[in-house]
């Protein structure tokens, strides 16, 4: 007789039992749209290099309504990456200033507070570029 | 104790999550989206404006380092969700994602050359 090591079955829709293991799900297929991103970027880089009209056309069709679903699609998974990193922030990364530990509410609103900054500084560069 | 690559790419996994925390959403919006929705005109994105921001050798290392830690975070929370679904090939899982990563990286660093 031999022995293996029992692995409990679990039916690979385990996740659509309970709302926060939905959320969970969510939460981790946003690297999927964050790899994407990074291939527009990558993509978006090459095309720069290769001069103004095949820019141009990376831009045309970035901006082309399925670009533009692309887009919001990223937008939106990114937001809900964002939101959920910085509120677990603080559990993965505790504080303490002498004996003290930083109260996870401050560590959150620094984040968002930073999240803030980047965002209107970004904003306001692409606008100044013109 | 067992030699293990497991913090290199769990650290390129966190930068990776809090840099794109940070940047992903704004410049996605800027990029794919200000212009189209009529907050910014074409001529903010020119190919002489963009060309003049990211082939500055700062704008290239930024560039480079975020489409790496981006690729980085991607490819190890894929790994993990992977397994999460129930496919218990973990080795070939690993060899899949990271190889993506590293294939984009070595584009993106050849790209900041080319330009």
């Amino acid at each position: 007789m031999t022995h293996q090591p029992y692995v409990r079955p679990m039916p690979a829709s385990w996740w659509m039992r309970q709302g926060r293991y939905m959320r969970y799900m969510i939460r981790e297929v946003t690297c999927l749209f964050i790899g994407l991103h990074a291939f527009v970027l990558l993509i978006g880089t090459y095309r720069l290099s290769q001069g103004r009209e095949a820019f141009e056309a990376f831009l045309t069709a970035l901006w082309s309504p399925a670009g533009q679903l692309m887009s919001t699609a990223i937008l939106v998974m990114a937001v809900i990456h964002s939101v959920t990193w910085f509120n677990l922030t603080p559990k993965a990364m505790p504080v303490w200033i002498g004996d003290k530990q930083v109260p996870d509410w401050v560590i959150v609103a620094a984040h968002y507070g930073g999240w803030a900054v980047v965002s209107i500084v970004v904003l306001i560069l692409a606008g100044r570029l013109s | 104790m067992a030699r293990s690559n497991k913090p290199i790419v769990w650290s390129l996994f966190a930068a990776g999550g809090t840099v794109t925390a940070f940047i992903v959403p704004v410049l996605i919006f800027v990029l794919g989206l200000a212009v189209p929705f009529g907050l910014l005109s074409p001529d903010d994105l020119s190919y002489a404006k963009v060309y003049g921001v990211i082939a500055h050798p700062l704008g290239r290392l930024i560039m480079f380092g975020l489409i790496m830690l981006s690729l980085w975070h991607a490819a190890h929370r894929s790994r993990t969700t992977v397994h999460d679904l129930g496919i218990r090939n973990d080795h070939v899982t690993a060899i899949i994602c990271y190889c993506v990563a590293g294939l984009g990286t070595v584009l993106a660093g050849v790209s900041m050359f080319l330009l």
